[in-house]
């Protein structure tokens, strides 16, 4: 089901969480939310599952007008950061709950819930309580739970947030998976870009309540809308006036045109790629990141001189890939 | 000598002193002149009748305040209205006034004969002081807190994720209510329940005030103890405090049988 957001409003009091903010995701894609805390990426989220209502602007769920239907009513799984896990109930009739509300036949639900246990791999936890489980169970639980009744669309409120980094990596490739093999329309907020960049189709990039950018990662990163996604997507690093990425600076040892004085400060090499922290002449300090063999046919050592610049060029050599 | 010991035996010194030595006393002097006068007291028809008072006006505040107590408690978390911490004050009230005070209230409001409200009830036939009503409406008043009190800090704890969950699963606001906010805050209701009606099964203060204390009609078990007192049938009203106070060690029994079961929930 595709969702279109059209010029929607949201304020909390003085707070303006989203400004006019218009976005369309397609039919069966997998989106991410990006932005930092603040940016009003939840409450776009929440006003398509209808737990909030905006005070101005539509959602349309399938080209149709939702935004005054009740949540009950839209057919949307929801994940939240912190599970939202029934705590009364175990996980078995966590995950047969929307089902049961719907009273579909017995025999139905235990075969639902079997299946959907087996895809979140959580078969032999059926009657332990929440309580029992850990963390990335808990949200594996609560992805089947929103996948029970075959929602339209399927969102996720910083999903791995509140996860430690081996278990978000694991539930990450594991949402991808998931995608693949289910094919719902998904939308997952998160402020963390390379999660955003990794999981995802597309990107739509917010800021202060306004939709910075939407596009697919390599196109965020490769031709940035605004300085904002520059710096939030991926990293960047000034270079006399300008803001670049790390791996497009060149340094050569004679001057060139806008190329900019700078002294070795020292030099890390990391596997395939070196990392070499610069100082300008003011004392500004930056990052370059270079390939190895352009390290060693510059030869450089600590304390040289040479000159930085930018090429556009390197910025089309990356293109495609992911960070680092 | 360790510190804690010594708290110990102060925190039990006084529980002893102050609760459990009168209530020993109690026991003892009921049975002190043998079964006989214990048996006559409770048999006799003046002394069921107060017990099926005080059960009736039992049996009709705690639901109510039940209900009044979930409902308030929901509306104090999840709303925002206006006069919302007044409310919030106002359930407890019952506690700050003495019962004596609110069964004059009660007593200004409903007498006959000059009450806001028993002027006009007594035109139409109603007697509200002297009767059952204002017994129920006295037991209603001072166990109102109880149910909300308990409820409150475990809605506020809950929070509202689980059923914005349910919602998104499809579930209408009454199947949230039944199937989510109930459950999870299902002790904490007992528990209010079980201090309500400790709280109606001894309400004496306002009860006497606006009562009447007719003998055989308006006396409630807590006022037949002090009658049989002054009647100088002490062996009676020890019988009947004696069954008031084992309903309420009953009533702490099943409290502490519910407590432990709250921790593994």
């Amino acid at each position: 089901m595709s969702i279109e957001v059209r010029n929607v409003t949201k304020r909390f009091g003085s707070f303006t969480a989203l400004d006019n903010v218009s976005l369309e995701i397609a039919d069966g894609s997998l989106t991410a939310v990006l932005g930092p805390s603040g940016s009003g990426k939840s409450t776009l989220l929440r006003i398509v599952a209808g737990l909030e209502r905006p005070d101005a602007g539509e959602v349309l769920l399938s080209g149709v007008d939702a935004t005054r239907l009740a949540p009950q009513r839209r057919n949307v799984g929801f994940v939240f950061q912190h599970y939202a896990a029934f705590k009364h109930l175990t996980v078995r009739d966590n995950v047969a709950f929307a089902l049961t509300i719907r009273k579909r036949p017995k025999q139905e639900v235990r075969e639902r819930v079997d299946e959907l246990l087996e895809l979140v791999q959580l078969s032999g936890f059926a009657d332990r309580y929440p309580s029992k489980l850990s963390g990335g169970q808990r949200q594996r639980m609560a992805l089947a739970r929103a996948l029970a009744a075959k929602p339209r669309v399927l969102l996720l409120d910083e999903p791995f947030g509140a996860l430690d980094a081996r278990v978000r990596a694991e539930l990450r490739d594991w949402l991808r998976r998931l995608h693949e093999e289910v094919h719902v329309t998904t939308v997952f907020v998160t402020h963390d870009q390379e999660e955003a960049m990794e999981v995802a189709d597309r990107v739509a990039v917010f800021d202060h309540g306004r939709l910075e950018q939407v596009g697919a990662p390599a196109e965020l990163y490769d031709t940035p809308a605004s300085e904002f996604v520059l710096r939030f997507v991926g990293d960047a690093v000034h270079l006399g006036p300008r803001l670049v990425r790390p791996h497009e600076i060149v340094l050569r040892r004679w001057p060139s045109d806008g190329a900019v004085e700078v002294e070795i400060e020292r030099i890390a090499v990391l596997g395939a790629d070196a990392r070499v922290d610069l100082a300008e002449g003011g004392g500004e300090r930056l990052t370059a990141r270079l390939r190895r063999e352009e390290l060693e046919d510059l030869e450089l050592t600590r304390g040289e001189i040479v000159w930085a610049s930018a090429e556009a060029s390197a910025r089309d050599a990356e293109a495609g890939q992911a960070l680092h | 000598m360790p510190r804690r010991l010594g708290l110990r035996a102060v925190a039990l010194g006084y529980l002893v002193v102050i609760l459990l030595a009168p209530l020993g006393m109690v026991f003892y002097r009921t049975f002190q002149s043998g079964l006989e006068p214990v048996w006559q007291t409770l048999s006799d028809p003046d002394t069921i009748h107060a017990f099926r008072v005080t059960l009736i006006a039992t049996a009709i505040a705690v639901p109510l305040n039940t209900v009044f107590g979930v409902l308030c408690g929901l509306a104090i978390v999840r709303r925002r209205f206006r006069g919302k911490g007044l409310l919030n004050a106002f359930i407890d009230l019952p506690l700050a006034v003495s019962p004596v005070v609110i069964g004059l209230c009660l007593y200004l409001l409903y007498a006959p004969r000059g009450g806001w409200f028993g002027t006009w009830l007594a035109e139409h036939g109603f007697q509200v002081l002297f009767a059952m009503p204002a017994i129920v409406l006295a037991t209603i008043f001072v166990s109102v807190p109880f149910v909300a009190r308990e409820v409150i800090p475990t809605l506020r704890e809950l929070g509202n994720e689980q059923e914005q969950a349910a919602a998104t699963l499809g579930a209408a606001r009454w199947q949230r209510f039944r199937r989510i906010t109930l459950p999870s805050i299902r002790w904490a209701v007992i528990y209010g329940v079980v201090l309500t009606t400790a709280r109606c099964l001894g309400e004496y203060g306002a009860v006497a005030v606006v009562s009447g204390r007719i003998e055989g009609s308006t006396e409630t078990a807590t006022t037949r103890v002090e009658d049989l007192t002054l009647t100088f049938n002490t062996a009676g009203a020890y019988a009947v405090s004696l069954v008031l106070a084992t309903i309420a060690v009953l009533v702490l029994v099943a409290m502490t049988v519910i407590r432990p079961r709250e921790e593994n929930a």
